[in-house]
């Protein structure tokens, strides 16, 4: 278990350099750089510029540099907001991106694992044509239909909810919806199939035979067993939400790193970028490990060597 | 060690996210546009983060409601008779956040640091209409005692031109021009920007700051005319999307919407109509450019005859709809009181394709292929070009590509000349015509068609020289004469307008002005 963990450390420091060097080579060749603008600036202001932000001097120096930079944990100044550190804006947004994806987690997966449960147990009753058809409709509906379609409702003409911004709890509650949608219909029709499957199993006939009673039935011996898939599906479920927020803290104006992904890009921000690179990235294996590491506990016949 | 610092964050996350608490709101709360990329006045290049700066700071002089500069920090000045040398007089009782007296001294350092080369200011060349400033900026001169900014005395101040420049006052209302408190920034470095750090000298202080959050904005008791600000906190909400920023204005969550940008343009027909819908003209111009450099557009028969088939009143009636005016010539009418020349090349389709013809191209035949280049992430952008692209096939038998392209590579592919035809605008610094007029110089960095014409450098070399104003703007006319009818390197399509959101029964303090400079320090509630 330990050499597990260690090993996959040591790819995690692997995946991460080759990560930041791909970023730092491919948003230097996008053509136009960071201080490209409107204006166009004097050719020896631009000098003082690439100095400042240590764009200047032969490629491989500064990738170097960078990489040096980075070691000592310094992810260096944003070239958009300018005299504010990347370590500054992710501290600030990470937190809020990453309390919006946690209230979108904890509503995927209690309201997935619930209504994934109750279709199959009531298997083709019209609550499990209900469920599934509801599902259907989240998984197809794309985030900039929801969100919008949320806004409109509870926003504007019910007045129950703000339309946007971030600081209270009410302001969470759209956004999570929305983010949380297509997997709370994702994670139930997983569970749905794989209870199914559990439901038919001889462990099962042999507890109600024991005179269990049907509820204890399944959430003490079925649950346990029918949930394995969902949690393998969980590592991706929570990297999903923590990165696939860009669309909704658009929509809900929040203030997160998710805009930052596709800002960085669009205004060649490549220290910004390498930041939110590294820090998705770090998260996205260390999720997959978490999930991994969980499957031994959940599931005996599986071992880590 | 990069995952022990994401653990760590990815720990902290869920504790710091819990404790999130509603806040109070503020007095005025107003929709800004972009977040600000800096409150440094010395970095600042755009309006959002300007509107916010004249806020926090003034200048020698400040604007007013009207966008008149008035006294600002100088209560008066003294001009000489060349025009050349500016007297400013300080007031005794202007006052730091701090307590501290706002000096003559400050605005020499903190016009020191703006042209440091160190500093990297992108809009440092504001300040080369001081003299000897470019060369210091350029390090080509070491000792900042020959840049003409003198201190008499702790509250006089003496300013040496290069040139007599009549919209100096001006410029000392603007961004650039605001000092900084030096010791703050010498005490912090970069983050003396930061709410609890920063000192400023203006109407406002920073209270606080979460980026993509808002700036919060309390008054400043020790600004001199701090009996005159009404607004006691101001929230300013930053936000890129134009219906997520009417959703909030619709619902009262903001006050004041201030940006051109902010109004969904499709709902357009329908927001005009509102008593809460103010738009005016506003000193910037969307044109077309023409790449000179390259045929076929390096033969001005062609340039003319593209310009004279574009039926320009379609354009803002159909696409932009906020009421915008048509445009004849590049500089806005009423630019400081200058009035364009009349332009020759009014729609005339006939003589555009007689034109066309004398160029070799007779109803369009053997035109080589052109491509329009345009801001591929604006709909309005795409729109037009769409409308333009069907009024040279029509008129010309000419059929153009359309090519959409991501900001930043659209800046490059301009300034590469790396295009046939690319959509441009324009938004003035200053109300002067040289601010539109001084773009197409030989070699100016923002000239970007290949186009250019030592008369024309002449002209405008001679209208910065010029003291007489009424022969100045005379020099400007001939020279917007040469652009515009002569040698089309350029096709002005409409102006900007500058459009607010607010209700004008309880809101005073805001007026429609060339320059959309609305100070935040002139608001006040009417009814309160």
């Amino acid at each position: 278990m330990v050499a597990f963990v260690f090993r996959r450390f040591l790819s995690l420091i692997f995946v991460l350099f080759c990560v930041v060097s791909l970023t730092f080579f491919l948003i230097r060749l996008a053509p136009g750089g960071p201080f490209d603008r409107e204006r166009k600036i004097p050719p020896q202001i631009e000098k003082q510029l690439l100095a400042k932000y240590k764009l200047d001097g032969p490629l491989h120096q500064q990738y170097l540099d960078y990489l040096g930079d980075l070691l000592h944990g310094d992810l260096r100044l944003s070239t958009k907001y300018r005299n504010r550190s990347v370590n500054e804006l992710l501290a600030q947004s990470l937190p809020v991106s990453a309390t919006l994806g946690f209230a979108a987690f904890c509503i995927a997966t209690t309201g997935g694992i619930w209504l994934g449960s109750l279709a199959a147990v009531r298997r083709n009753t019209p609550i499990d044509t209900g469920a599934m058809l509801a599902a259907l409709f989240a998984i197809s509906i794309p985030t900039f239909v929801i969100g919008p379609l949320l806004i409109l409702i509870f926003a504007l003409k019910l007045q129950w909810l703000p339309v946007g911004g971030w600081g209270s709890w009410p302001a969470l509650v759209l956004p999570a919806l929305t983010l949380a949608g297509p997997y709370v219909a994702y994670i139930a029709r997983l569970m749905r199939t794989s209870m199914l499957e559990v439901l038919g199993h001889d462990f099962i006939r042999t507890a109600r035979a024991k005179g269990l009673r049907r509820t204890r039935v399944i959430y003490k011996h079925a649950l346990k067993v029918a949930i394995l898939p969902v949690v393998s599906f969980l590592g991706p479920l929570a990297a999903n939400l923590l990165t696939g927020s860009i669309v909704v803290e658009t929509i809900f104006n929040i203030p997160g790193a998710g805009g930052f992904f596709v800002n960085s890009i669009q205004n060649r921000d490549g220290f910004l970028l390498g930041g939110v690179v590294i820090v998705y990235c770090a998260l996205l294996v260390l999720l997959n490990l978490f999930v991994d590491i969980s499957y031994t506990l959940l599931d005996r016949r599986i071992k880590i060597t | 060690m990069n995952s022990v610092r994401a653990f760590a964050i990815a720990t902290l996350i869920i504790s710091l996210g819990a404790c999130a608490k509603p806040r109070e709101r503020a007095e005025l709360v107003f929709l800004n546009g972009a977040e600000p990329e800096t409150l440094d006045p010395a970095l600042i290049t755009g309006q959002p983060e300007g509107r916010i700066a004249n806020a926090l700071f003034e200048g020698l002089t400040a604007f007013n409601a009207k966008a008149q500069a008035v006294p600002g920090v100088a209560e008066r000045w003294d001009v000489s008779a060349d025009k050349r040398i500016y007297t400013f007089h300080l007031r005794n009782n202007a006052r730091w956040s701090n307590g501290d007296t706002v000096t003559a001294n400050d605005f020499v350092k903190s016009w020191q640091r703006t042209l440091a080369p160190e500093t990297a200011s992108e809009y440092a060349y504001q300040l080369y209409y001081i003299k000897n400033g470019k060369a210091f900026n350029e390090g080509k001169l070491r000792d900042f005692s020959h840049v003409g900014v003198r201190v008499l005395d702790a509250l006089t101040l003496e300013v040496t031109l290069e040139n007599p420049t009549p919209f100096f006052l001006d410029l000392c209302a603007f961004t650039t021009f605001l000092p900084a408190h030096i010791d703050t920034v010498h005490r912090f470095g970069d983050d003396w920007i930061k709410p609890g750090k920063m000192v400023s000298n203006g109407a406002y202080q920073l209270a606080d700051w979460r980026i993509n959050d808002r700036v919060r904005l309390a008054k400043n008791p020790h600004y001199w005319n701090a009996a005159h600000v009404a607004m006691r906190t101001i929230d300013v909400l930053p936000s890129a999307r134009a219906n997520t920023a009417f959703n909030y204005y619709a619902t009262g969550l903001a006050d004041l919407m201030m940006d051109k940008g902010l109004a969904p343009t499709p709902l357009m027909d329908e927001l005009k109509k509102r008593a809460d819908f103010h738009s005016a003209p506003f000193l910037g111009t969307y044109f077309i450019r023409f790449n000179a450099s390259r045929p076929p557009f390096n033969d001005v028969r062609v340039r003319k005859a593209f310009s004279l088939v574009i039926e320009k009143n379609l354009l803002v009636e159909k696409i932009t709809k906020a009421g915008e005016v048509v445009a004849q010539s590049l500089v806005p009418p009423g630019c400081a009181g200058y009035q364009p020349p009349p332009s020759e090349l009014a729609r005339d389709p006939q003589q555009a394709r007689r034109l066309l013809a004398e160029a070799g191209y007779l109803d369009g035949k053997n035109f080589p292929l052109v491509s329009y280049l345009y801001k591929g992430d604006s709909d309005v952008d795409r729109d037009l070009a769409v409308e333009l692209q069907g009024m040279f096939a029509r008129e010309l038998g000419v059929n153009i590509q359309l090519q959409g392209q991501e900001w930043k590579v659209y800046l490059r592919s301009m300034s590469s000349l790396d295009y046939d035809l690319c959509r441009s605008s324009w938004v003035g610094d200053y109300n002067d015509p040289n601010t539109f007029l001084d773009m197409f110089v030989t070699n100016g960095g923002n000239n970007r068609t290949g186009w250019s014409d030592p008369k024309y450098d002449d002209l405008i070399a001679l209208a910065a020289r010029e003291t007489d104003l009424r022969f100045r703007f005379e020099t400007f006319k001939k020279a917007e004469h040469m652009l515009i009818s002569e040698a089309a390197p350029i096709c002005p399509l409409y102006f900007y307008v500058g459009i607010q959101f607010y209700d004008a029964t309880r809101l005073g303090g805001i007026e429609a002005n060339l320059l959309d400079e609305h100070p935040l320090r002139e608001m006040f509630w009417k009814n309160r």
